[in-house]
Formats: C-alpha cells, sequence, structure tokens
C-alpha cells in the first residue's frame, strides 16, 4: 500500500473555519428579515451550500484527502440533485 | 488441538475512512428522503409553511446551530491534538464536544416541550381542528426531521463515547487515530444536516 | 508434520475447528466463505416457504372463484410471498452467498475489508426475516397490502403491518451494511498489480450493485418508517386526509424500489459474465464494453422509477420523461446480451449444467426485457397496468434471470464451495424440467394479461380459464425441477465424488486455490503482472 501521510491541520485553520461559519449562520438570518420575497429562500439555501461546503473541505478532511473521496462525495450529491430534480418533472408540471 | 488462529489483525485507516464516508452516504441518502418530502410539500403549501414556520423559535435555532458548530470544531481540534500527541487536550476538546451535545439535546427537549404544551403534536386534535394542511404537514416533518436528527445526536454521543475511553486506555493514539477521526466525520455529518435544516425550518418565515 | 506446526491453511475452512463448537462456530465465524454459506441456508429455507407460497396461489386460480382460499388469505398470501421473494431472496441472493464466497478470492484478499461486520450484516438479516415472519403468526392478520406497501391503504389496513414494515427496513439495513463492506473490500484489497480494468466481472457488477444498495435503500427506509409513524402517530406526511400525497410515498417507494430490480439482476450478469467465458474458453467479449454498460445500468436505473406509475395520476411530462429513460437502460442490457453471445461466437463450448443455466438465462432475459420494453412504453402500459402481463414480465426478470443466474452460479460455483462434484445427468434433468415448468407457468400470463386478466385477484372469469390450468399445471412441473436439483445438490455435497482444483479450466482466482478453499484462501497472495488478466484462454 502507498504511503499515506496524514496531514495535521493546525489549530488556527479550524478557528478561521468556525469565524466564518458563524458570520455566515448571522447573516442567512439578517437576510430573512429583508423582504426578498422567494428569494430570501435561494439566499438561505445558497448560504446553507457555502457553510457545509467548508464543513466539508475543512473539518471533513475533504481537501488533504486523496481525490477520489471528493469525487465519491460529488457523484453522490450529483445524483440527489438529479433525484430531486426528477421528482419535480411530476410536480412541477401537474 | 484447537487451532484458534488470529486472523493478522489488519489495519487500513484508509480503508476505514472510506467505510466511515459510505456510511455517511446512506445516512446524506436517508435524510435526502425527507428533503425530496419536504420539497414537494412546501412546493405545494408555499403559504402555509412560511406560516408555520412562523410559530418557531428563531432564538432556539440559532444557538443550536452555534452549538453545531462550534462543537464540530472542537471535535475536529481533537484529532490534531491527538495528532501532536498532547493526548490530554484531545480529550479535552472531545469532552466538551460531548457537553455540547448534550447541551443541543436539552435545548431541543425544551423546544418540543413547549410546542406540546401549545398542543402541537404529530395526530393532536388541536392541530386538526386549528391549523391548515399545509402546516400539519410542517410540522409532521418538523417533529420527523428534527426527532431523526436527535436520534443522530444521541449515536454520535455513543460513538464519541467509544472515542473518548479509547483515547483514554490509549489504544487510539497519533500513531492509529482512525476512531477518532470517524468519530468527527459522523459528527460533521450530524452538523452538515443541521444546517441545512435550520434554514429550511426557521428562517423561512 | 507436527501438530503444533500446522498453519490454518492446512485444513478447508469447512473443516476448520474455531473458538466455537458445533452451530456456534457457524453462526459466529466471520470468514467470508462460512458467511455466504450461513446466507445460502437461509435463503434457501426462506426460498421454499416463499415457493410454497406461489404454489397456493397458482392453486387458487386453477379455477375461478374460490378453490382454497378467501379473498382476504389470498391478498395475504400474494403480499407474504413478495416480502419474501423480494427482500429476502432476490435482493440479497447473489451478492450475500456468491458475493461473500466469491469476491474476496476472486480479487485474490483473505476476507472482506470488515468481517466483524459481514457477520453482524447476517444478523441483522435474520432479524429483519423473524420479523417479518412474526407479523405472519402474530396480531391481527397477515399483510394484505402487496409488498410495495402502498399508502394510504398500509396504514389504514387492520392487518398486521408493523412488524413486516419493520422487517424490511432491518433488512435494508444489512443489505446498506453488505454494500459498504464490497465496496471498500473492492478499492483497498485487490491483490497488487490488479488494476480495475484486470478485474473480474463478477466484482465489478458487486460494486455497481454495492452503490445502489447504499444510496438507494436509505431512501425506502426512511420512507418505510414514515409509513410506520403515520399509523402509529398520523403525522400526515402520506395521508390525503391530513394532506399528504399518496403519489409521493409511490414516488419515494421506487426511487428505492426500481434501482433494487438493477440490485437483483447486476450480479446475476455477473455471474453469467462469468460462466460464459469458461464454458466457451474463450476470452469475454468486450470486456470494457461489459464493465461500462455495468455501470451505465447502475446509473441511469436510478432515474426510471416513474415507469411503475403510469397510471398513477402524475404529470404528463413526468410520464414521457421516465418513459424515455427506461428505454435508455435497454441498450447497456441488450449490450451485454451481444456480448455473451460473441463469446461463445467460435468458442470451444463446452456443455455442463453451468452453461445451461446460463443459456437459458440469456433466453429468459430476453423475453423479460423486451415485454418491459412493452411495459415501459406509455400507450401500451396503461392497457396492460396492473395486468397479469406485468406478473409475466417481472417473473421473467427477477425469477427468470436472477433465478437462472443463482442456479447457473450455484452449479458453477459448487465444486469450490462443497469441494465435491454433483450429478452432472440429474443436474441437467432438473434443469430441463425447470425451464419447461417455468416457460409453461409464466408464459401463459403474458396472453392473461392482454386479454385483460388483472394481477392480485383471487378470482377470474371463465375464459381466462384454460390458460390458467395450463400456468398451475407449470408450477408443479417446476417445483418437481426444483425437487430434483435441490436434492442432487444436497446428495452430492454429502458424498459427490472429490472435486479437483480446476473443474472447468476457469481462469480467474478462484481456481487457483483448493476446493474447498482453505481458511485464508490464498498461502500466498497472488500477483498480477502486466500481461496478467482474468479471461486469459487459449
Amino acid at each position: 500500500m502507498e504511503n499515506e501521510k496524514h496531514h495535521i491541520v493546525p489549530y488556527r485553520v479550524y478557528a478561521i473555519v468556525l469565524l466564518v461559519l458563524v458570520v455566515l449562520t448571522f447573516l442567512s438570518i439578517a437576510i430573512t428579515d429583508i423582504e426578498l420575497g422567494s428569494y430570501t429562500v435561494v439566499g438561505a439555501l445558497l448560504l446553507a451550500s457555502i457553510k457545509s461546503s467548508l464543513v466539508l473541505t475543512y473539518f471533513m478532511h475533504l481537501k488533504f484527502d486523496q481525490p477520489y473521496i471528493r469525487i465519491m462525495v460529488g457523484f453522490v450529491l450529483a445524483v440527489f440533485i438529479a433525484v430531486v430534480i426528477v421528482t419535480f418533472f411530476d410536480y412541477s408540471f401537474r | 488441538m484447537s487451532q484458534v488462529i488470529q486472523h493478522d489483525e489488519h489495519y487500513d485507516p484508509e480503508g476505514s475512512k472510506i467505510g466511515m464516508w459510505l456510511f455517511i452516504f446512506s445516512e446524506l441518502l436517508l435524510f435526502g428522503g425527507l428533503f425530496i418530502i419536504y420539497s414537494v410539500y412546501r412546493y405545494l403549501n408555499h403559504d402555509a409553511f412560511h406560516m408555520a414556520a412562523g410559530e418557531l423559535n428563531l432564538t432556539v435555532g440559532a444557538l443550536n446551530t452555534l452549538i453545531l458548530l462550534v462543537s464540530s470544531m472542537t471535535i475536529a481540534m481533537s484529532t490534531t491534538a491527538l495528532q501532536k500527541k498532547q493526548k490530554g487536550t484531545a480529550i479535552l476538546l472531545l469532552e466538551i464536544t460531548f457537553i455540547l451535545a448534550i447541551i443541543f439535546l436539552i435545548n431541543k427537549y425544551f423546544e418540543w416541550g413547549v410546542k406540546f404544551d401549545h398542543g402541537i403534536f404529530p395526530g393532536s386534535e388541536y392541530m386538526k381542528e386549528e391549523m391548515s394542511q399545509g402546516e400539519v404537514l410542517f410540522f409532521g416533518l418538523y417533529f420527523v426531521m428534527t426527532g431523526l436528527h436527535a436520534l443522530h445526536i444521541v449515536a454520535g454521543l455513543v460513538i464519541m463515547g467509544f472515542a473518548l475511553a479509547r483515547v483514554h486506555k490509549g489504544t487510539v493514539h497519533a500513531g492509529r487515530p482512525t476512531l477518532l477521526e470517524n468519530a468527527g466525520l459522523y459528527w460533521h455529518l450530524v452538523d452538515l444536516i443541521w444546517i441545512f435544516l435550520f434554514p429550511l425550518f426557521y428562517l423561512i418565515t | 508434520m507436527q501438530a503444533s506446526s500446522k498453519t490454518p491453511n492446512d485444513v478447508s475452512y469447512l473443516e476448520y475447528q474455531g473458538k466455537h463448537k458445533g452451530l456456534w462456530k457457524w453462526i459466529l465465524s466471520t470468514d467470508h466463505k462460512r458467511i455466504g454459506l450461513l446466507y445460502l441456508y437461509s435463503m434457501m429455507t426462506l426460498f421454499l416457504v416463499g415457493v410454497t407460497l406461489g404454489l397456493a396461489m397458482k392453486f387458487e386460480l386453477i379455477a375461478p372463484g374460490k378453490t382454497i382460499m378467501e379473498a382476504k388469505d389470498y391478498n395475504a398470501v400474494f403480499t407474504v410471498h413478495g416480502v419474501i421473494m423480494i427482500f429476502m431472496i432476490v435482493i440479497p441472493g447473489l451478492p450475500a452467498v456468491f458475493g461473500n464466497f466469491m469476491l474476496p478470492i476472486m480479487i485474490g484478499a483473505k476476507d472482506v475489508a470488515f468481517p466483524k461486520l459481514n457477520l453482524l450484516s447476517w444478523w441483522v438479516y435474520i432479524a429483519g426475516a423473524i420479523l417479518v415472519i412474526s407479523s405472519v403468526l402474530f396480531g391481527d392478520g397477515s399483510p394484505d397490502t402487496g409488498w410495495t406497501f402502498y399508502a394510504p391503504y398500509s396504514f389504514k389496513t387492520g392487518s398486521n403491518m408493523l412488524p413486516a414494515i419493520f422487517g424490511a427496513f432491518v433488512l435494508g439495513f444489512s443489505s446498506i451494511l453488505t454494500g459498504l463492506n464490497f465496496i471498500v473490500t473492492i478499492h483497498r484489497m485487490r491483490a497488487p498489480g490488479m488494476t480495475w480494468t484486470k478485474m473480474p466481472l463478477f466484482p465489478w457488477t458487486l460494486y455497481g450493485t454495492a452503490w445502489i444498495q447504499l444510496l438507494a435503500t436509505p431512501v425506502v427506509g426512511i420512507t418505510l418508517v414514515l409509513v410506520a409513524l403515520e399509523r402509529i402517530f398520523g403525522i400526515g406526511v402520506f395521508d390525503p386526509a391530513l394532506g399528504g400525497d399518496p403519489i409521493l410515498y409511490q414516488h419515494l417507494f421506487w426511487i428505492y424500489s426500481h434501482p433494487a430490480v438493477y440490485v437483483m439482476i447486476l450480479p446475476a450478469m455477473g455471474a453469467i459474465s462469468e460462466i460464459i467465458p469458461t464454458f466457451s474458453q474463450k476470452h469475454i467479449f468486450g470486456y470494457k464494453a461489459i464493465v461500462a454498460s455495468t455501470l451505465a445500468i447502475a446509473f441511469v436505473g436510478y432515474f426510471v422509477w416513474g415507469h411503475h406509475m403510469f397510471t398513477s395520476g402524475m404529470s404528463g411530462t413526468a410520464q414521457y420523461t421516465f418513459s424515455i429513460l427506461t428505454f435508455l437502460v435497454a441498450i447497456p442490457s441488450a449490450i451485454k446480451v451481444f456480448n455473451w453471445i460473441s463469446t461463445m461466437y467460435k468458442g470451444s463450448i463446452n456443455l455442463q449444467t453451468p452453461f445451461y443455466w446460463a443459456a437459458g438465462f440469456i433466453f429468459v432475459f430476453m423475453i423479460g426485457g423486451l415485454s418491459g420494453l412493452v411495459v415501459g412504453a406509455l400507450a401500451t402500459n396503461v392497457y396492460l397496468h396492473d395486468t397479469a402481463f406485468v406478473v409475466a414480465h417481472f417473473h421473467f426478470i427477477v425469477f427468470g434471470g436472477v433465478g437462472f443466474s443463482f442456479f447457473g452460479a450455484i452449479h458453477y460455483w459448487f465444486p469450490k464451495m462443497f469441494g465435491r462434484m454433483y450429478d452432472a445427468t440429474w443436474a441437467n434433468i432438473g434443469w430441463l424440467i425447470f425451464t419447461t415448468g417455468f416457460l409453461a407457468l409464466y408464459s401463459p400470463m403474458f396472453y392473461l394479461g392482454m386479454q385483460g386478466m388483472p394481477r392480485r385477484y383471487y378470482d377470474y372469469l371463465e375464459e381466462f380459464h384454460a390458460a390458467n390450468i395450463l400456468s398451475t399445471l407449470g408450477s408443479w412441473v417446476m417445483t418437481l425441477g426444483l425437487i430434483i436439483i435441490l436434492i442432487n445438490l444436497f446428495r452430492s455435497a454429502k458424498s459427490g465424488p472429490i472435486a479437483p482444483k480446476d473443474p472447468w479450466k476457469g481462469k480467474t482466482l478462484e481456481w487457483t486455490v483448493p476446493s474447498p478453499p482453505p481458511l485464508e484462501n490464498f498461502d500466498q497472495i497472488p500477483e498480477y503482472h502486466e500481461k496478467d488478466g482474468p479471461y486469459e484462454y487459449q
């Protein structure tokens, strides 16, 4: 088996990521107070996606892992999103 | 004679990590099914969902979000500490995560308790009489999704408990941190799901 | 040789005495080969239960009106038949039995990646099976919803649904754990030098299957939990009286259950892809095309679930989207058939029992697949939906496809698994009778469906009588064939002639180890070199 050396992530990186996550959380609460109509949800979901990609990349070490785990994660998310879209072929055209 | 043999213990950290990721994938799809249901019913009952979301306590929701985010950081740092051979720090960080998880559950308990007091729980007469169908669906999903999420917190606590014991004993150490790393991965999954649950239930008013 | 210097590989896995005695040394064993046999025995037992229920249904249908049971009993019988056959036999079937037994050997590993988890999967499987069976034995009435548990009836009916629903959920959990184990095994434990493109095809199909198990099963898991919660608390999610949408239940159910068809058929195709090159003594034709079509089937299979719902009232856009996607799946399936036939072309064909089963597989799979296009097309589907035609179609695929492949696989790997040969003459006779009975049993249902006979009724009009008699007779003939096959295998496992290492002159790795394999499969982990491949025949 090839040498898979372990990357030690410094504490500082985690602290910065947490800071960004907290800011994004407050941001998402703040934008719901602004009247944006249906864009409110889009905005909140967009921020949630950014937050989750931060968690995936740093907390879950995807950045430091071998690329195939990233590919798997991307594949799974793609399958899920495609399933949602195909489901809405029904509901949005009824 | 008995020929008891030990399978030479096969330690493959990369393999265990993939295993954990695969398990996480199936967990994601478990919640994925619920997210599909949520999105369909929200699409069909747009206004009722907005009305119903107003009933939820944004402060508690935001507080729980912060708790999970911080706990995610502490468990991630715990691995770093272990790899730097700072066993005491690793244990301390893990214990903080553990306590934060319990605080999350306590918050959830009171949050649900308030809903129950208002007559909002699955199958309640109050809901059937006073609420529109969309609102009933919203709260049905609210209880199922946050309930399932809370179950995952409990599972996370169990895994953390194991990791904690093994770090104490010294069988999880800088050379073999896999169990702790996997506990972390699982815990981040719990966080990840909450990152979506929070806006979908609390922020769509 | 001194006793103390005995290595574990001096004895076969069948004779090995571990820590435990008697039955315990089997049901607590983490050896993938023993777990494979555990699955084999438990599945055979459940299969015989399912067959008995099927025979009871066919006997009821020998004449119009009540023959041996009331309508309600008939509903219970087809439900339990479906739940047992789908969730306990055909979905886990080939992966759990032959996947467990052969996958590590075929890729040159000592065991799967997580042997304890593997044993746990079997225990979870047994727990699920017991839960489902308990729904029949206790409570007020067996489940009567059909294996699909359609809402809202599944939470309105007074029958004993909860154990069946939880049982199906638990069985799904077992399936997820097996899939997880196989993916990690294939990623991490292939023999040195065995690149992805040198891996035999059966492991490849297991890989595709495992991904479906992993990603689709949780969706039905949560759906079944919701049905149970609906029954207990009335959360409203699928209850139209509370605003829920029962059609959404169908969507979620089939998001799993259609890919589950590919969980069944892909390993079946994989086993056929092993048998055909061996008995043609020829390199498999279009190895890469078969691998690509396996992955294509697994992938496209996720997006065709709606073809089970053409008459449910979903939108027109969804209907033709699903119909088109369904037709796409036919392409990779046809590629595989083409490759199998081309492998046989100009090969030196060795007519043995496994080859007969493989040939039978191709034949019934073609009929099943082409009739699938008939029900996959929108216009004809509306006409044939919920008729006996559909029953015939999926029995040709699920029982014809998976069943023929399963019997082919067991006749192919039997010498390796038990270290003994079976009686080829009786095996061939069994195959012939079984196939005859199979065709007589299910072919008339195509005709009956086109004439308009609906499925899931214990009664029918007089005009359907003749074809139904033929079908019932077929069920008896098929059962006779099945009995011959099973008795032959059981007797041979005990007292057949000792099998050589490589009775069929196969080239994959399982034929390089003794029959039956020793505890750790290989004395030395094999290595693949540049020129080596899984199917290097002269």
